[in-house]
Parts: structure tokens; sequence; C-alpha cells
């Protein structure tokens, strides 16, 4: 599969953050991504069980758990993959997300109190275990995932 | 040598005795009761028969499917993935919710912002409303074409021996026939409109038109074996009028023509449709259009209006989807023929998939090859629903218009109304879609501000 094979779904054309998340299923430097990788992206979104959770706890972390699913997210943001959000990556994911619609001293008003309220190091960045700590009530596995029917 | 010679013309007298007989048969059962519009129940009998095989067929499969423990491939209609159809503020009005504890009257952006677009793109991904719209529907139960068939392994002896029989009755039996039907079809309407095409312009010339031209319809409806019922026929178009309908292949033409007269709107063609057009042209008056002028929205509109103005002319088809769709749903009509004014007649048209697909998936397959299906399939079978004529009202413009007669056509018929465009097959979706999306959600953190400002 390539980029332009999904930009060929419509519903996911108009969708703002489209290009981030097609961007989402390809490794570094790729431009093909084949079954195994596109089966990989899509398990994040597998809904959590309850007896997963009490097995394998020694074993590697499966790929749908709450903590690979907020990573999921945090790559989103993350543009350059530096595993930290700075206020321009926080603008641009913002810009994408409103289009042409807000001003940019607004939008700068806006990153600035986000980034505020969650840094706790203080170096004006958001990196991941803050990404955590402010998302901490937020039902990530139930909105991060997707059933299927059967 | 010279015993082959009396071997040979025992030969040659068979055939030819057996090509009479084919003939006189042909004639009888199908010609003469096209002409005149008569049925003799042949083809509702062979589709019961066939309905009760395939059911046969399906149980035997999912019995041998149990036996031996194979994963069944079941197609889902309703899609594969459980959606929820909430919008935009009410998803990420809950995702806060349960995230902060602060209140929710003071609109503002939050990092779990994303999770709403994050899920609905890979929703998307999965499964979406509208590519699924350009491939062929899935069928739950078999109907022995292999075509349809995604379980493709050899269950049992009788199955098998049955889909041989199939293919065998499909190819050398229904197919020769077929052809020689479309073949005499299609000749008896090129002679028939260019010989009517001579007689001085009258009443004499309008009657004998129409009853050539429904009389070819018809024997082409036999050849390709298509089961039409038509419902309310009381609301069949009449002169003056458009008439609309979901456009699922090129063969709807001939369906909605061998029960009522039309006129027909369409590219000029070159090749065997071209000598068709022009001859169809000789007999009544079509509107055909050079490839240029199909560019010119006005050209055609106006074209349309005259037509339609003259009320001794025939009612106008149009096909307003633009493109064939794979009749699961009806999808965005155009809004050209709905501003001219005319009374509009809306037409549901619904296929039987268990008997043969008629979608023609026309990135896939040329023209001669989708002919070629449709003569090897079972047969086509569908349901015309003819609804009551609708006009467009003051207060509403061309498209709401559009949409309400799409509304309908798709509530008569089963289908899912979508807002999509057909066009979408072939070319990207506009950017004004993704701004509409883009304002909607700023407008969420926006909101913030002008509360601000004001306090």
């Amino acid at each position: 599969l390539s980029r332009e094979d999904f930009q060929r779904i419509p519903e996911l054309a108009i969708n703002p953050l489209g290009d981030r998340i097609i961007n989402a299923f390809f490794p570094e430097g790729e431009d093909q991504v084949n079954f195994r990788g596109f089966m990989r992206t899509l398990a994040h979104f597998r809904p959590i069980e309850d007896n997963e959770k009490i097995k394998d706890q020694n074993g590697p972390e499966p790929l749908n758990s709450r903590s690979n699913k907020l990573h999921f997210a945090f790559r989103l943001y993350d543009l350059d993959k530096d595993d930290k959000i700075s206020r321009d990556e926080l603008l641009q994911v913002l810009r994408m997300m409103v289009g042409v619609n807000i001003s940019d001293e607004q939008l700068g008003s806006i990153a600035d109190r986000t980034i505020q309220e969650a840094d706790q190091d203080g170096d004006s960045a958001i990196s991941f275990a803050e990404f955590v700590k402010v998302l901490e009530k937020v039902d990530v596995e139930q909105k991060m995932s997707i059933r299927f029917l059967h | 040598m010279f015993l082959l010679l009396p071997f040979d013309s025992l030969v040659v007298n068979l055939l030819g005795i057996s090509i009479t007989v084919l003939f006189t048969l042909l004639l009888v059962f199908i010609i003469v009761p096209a002409i005149f519009g008569v049925s003799f129940g042949i083809r509702k009998v062979y589709m019961k028969t066939l309905l009760k095989i395939f059911q046969w067929a399906t149980l035997r499969i999912e019995r041998g499917a149990k036996e031996k423990n194979h994963p069944l491939y079941k197609p889902y209609v309703n899609g594969i993935i459980a959606k929820e159809p909430t919008s935009l503020e009410e998803e990420i009005k809950e995702i806060r919710r349960s995230g902060s504890g602060k209140a929710l009257d003071t609109p503002e952006f939050e990092l779990s912002d994303i999770f709403y677009f994050c899920r609905k793109g890979i929703e998307t991904i999965m499964d979406d409303e509208v590519t699924k719209r350009f491939s062929a529907e899935e069928l739950e139960s078999w109907n022995l074409l292999s075509r349809t068939n995604y379980n493709f392994q050899y269950i049992s002896l009788r199955l098998t021996v049955l889909w041989g029989l199939g293919v065998l009755i499909r190819y050398c039996f229904l197919l020769p026939l077929r052809i020689a039907l479309a073949f005499t079809g299609i000749s008896l309407l090129v002679t028939g409109t260019t010989v009517v095409g001579y007689l001085p312009n009258g009443r004499c010339k309008d009657f004998l038109s129409k009853h050539v031209h429904l009389m070819c319809y018809r024997i082409c409806v036999r050849a390709l074996t298509a089961i039409i019922t038509y419902h309310d026929r009381q609301n069949r178009p009449r002169n003056g009028g458009i008439c609309v309908a979901n456009h699922t292949s090129p063969i709807d033409v001939i369906i909605l023509a061998s029960d009522g007269y039309y006129a027909m709107v369409g590219q000029i063609h070159g090749g065997l449709m071209g000598v068709i057009q022009r001859a169809m042209v000789k007999a009544c008056p079509h509107v055909w259009f050079e490839r240029s002028e199909v560019k010119d929205r006005h050209l055609v509109a106006r074209r349309l209006t005259e037509h339609v103005q003259d009320k001794s002319k025939l009612p106008i088809l149009i096909f307003p989807e633009g493109t064939c769709i794979n009749n699961t749903s009806v999808m965005m009509f155009k809004k050209g023929s709905f501003e001219i004014g005319a009374t509009v007649y809306p037409v549901a048209i619904k296929y039987d998939p268990q008997f043969g697909d008629a979608f023609w998936n026309s990135s896939k397959y040329g023209m001669v090859t989708y002919l070629l299906r449709m003569m090897t399939s079972w047969a086509i079978v569908c349901s015309v629903w003819y609804l009551p004529p609708m006009t467009r009202q003051p207060e509403e413009d061309a498209v709401q218009f559009a949409n309400r007669v799409k509304s309908a056509i798709a509530r008569q018929g089963g289908l899912v109304d979508l807002l999509w465009d057909g066009g979408l097959k072939r070319e990207k979706v506009k950017d004004a879609f993704k701004e509409e999306q883009q304002k909607l959600y700023s407008k969420m953190i926006v909101g913030s501000h002008e509360d601000r400002s004001r306090s």
C-alpha cells in the first residue's frame, strides 16, 4: 500500500488529521506498507479484554495496551519523533485541525496555555510521561478501540 | 475417402435439421411473444427452480464447512466494524468529560481531542461508506457461479457435479441462445427505425416508431433473460416530463424502455453504438450530444428544456448519478436535470444479485466483457417501482429538490441514501469538505475566546 491508496478514501481525505494518520502506518523513511505493517498499526485499536490484563505480566506488552494506545496518539502530535511535543509541533497540529479559521495569535495562546498546564519539568515541551499524566482520567481504552462485528 | 462422403452428408443433414428446429423454437417461444408483449411464464418457473437449487447448495456448503472445521467467510452487508453515529461535538465533549472535571460550557482545546480524529480516521480505513459502493455487492448465499464463491473448496461430489452442470448449461445452451437473440434484436432495431424514418412525420410514424422500439427492447430483455417486476405502473412517465432513475448498468436503459416510450439522452459513441444511435434518431427525436458539448452545461440544459417543452415529444430518461453504482446505495444526484423545471418522475430499480450481478465495474471490465458476464449469469432479476411525480417547490433550489427525489428513490428501493458524489470513483474529493470539518472544530475552540473577551 502506498500513501495514494489511503488518500483515495474520501472520508479519510476530509479528516483534518488524515495525513498524520496515514503517516502513522509508514515506518521511518519508507513509502510502502505491507500487510503485516498494516496489521501492526491497526492492532493498536483492538479493544482491551479483561482476561488480557491478568495474563502475560512478565512478557512484552501487547500492542493494544493503554500505554501503547497513548503512545500512538503521542506520535500523532510529535512530528519529528524526538519524544517531545514542542510548542511548534503543537502549533502545527492545531493548524491542521482548525484550518484557516483561527488567527496565529489565538492559536499561539492556546498552544502556550496547553503546554503550561501539562509541563511539569519546565522544559516548555510535553514529554510522554507528562502526556500520560494529563490524560490519566480519559477513558482511552474505550475511545481508541474499534470493535469488529461477528 | 468415399466412405466419408455419405457420412458427411448425414452430418450436414443433421446439422441443418437441428438449426431449423432451434430457429423455429426461438421464433415461437421468444420472438413472437416479444412482439405482442405476452409471456409464457417460462422464465418465472426457471427462477423458482434456481432459487430452490441455490438454497440447497448453500446449506450443503455450510454443512461441509462445519464438518471439516473450515472457517466460513460470511460477508456483512452493514459493515464489519461497530460504528456509533455521533457528531463531532458530542464525541469531543464526552472525551473531555471523562478526562477532566472542568466545567463543560467553556469550550477550550484539550490534548485528548485528538482521539476523536484519530479514531474516526482509522475507522474509515477499515471500512468506509464510499469506496465499497464501487465494487460488486457480496452475496450471503452462493449462486453456483464461481465468480461469487469465496469458499471455493471441494465440498461434496454432488455440489461439484451441480456446478459443472450449471457451467455447461450456461455456456453451451444459454449463451448461444442469448447471443442469437441479442443479434436479432439489435438488427431489427436498426432496420426497423431506419425504415420508419423514411415515412413522413405524423401520427402513423410516431405509432410505428414506438412499437418498433418496444418490440426490439423486449427481444433484448429476453436476450438477457431478464425477469422484471413492475410496480405502480399508473405512475409511468408522460410526455413533457423527465424520468430519473438510479444507475447500476447500461442494461437499466433496456429494462425501462421495454415498458414505456422514452427519449434517450447521451453522448454520441462510435462503432456499433453510434450506428444504433443514428438509426434511432431517424424514427423519433432523441437527444444525442457531441462529446465536446457535454462539457458545456448551458447548452445541454437548453437542449433538454426545448425537448421537454414540446409536449408531443417523449419523456426524457436521465440517470443523474452520472456513473454506475453497485445497487446498494444511491449517490449524489447532479443538479443539472433538476434545474429545468419540468415534472420529474422518479423510478427506483433494484436488482436481485442472486441470479446475476448487473453492476458494471467500468474500471475492471470493458463493455464486451461485461455483456458476456451478463449473458453467462443465470438471469437478471429486478424490480422497478414507478414513484409518483414530483415538481420543484418554490422555496427549494435545485440541489434540495435533487436530494428530495434521491431520498424517495432510496426509500422505495431499500437502498442507502448517501450524500457522496459518484464521481469520487475516479477523482479525489474536494478540499471544501475538509474545510467544513475544520470550521466545525474551530468553533469549539474559538468559542472560548469569544467568552473570554466578553468577560
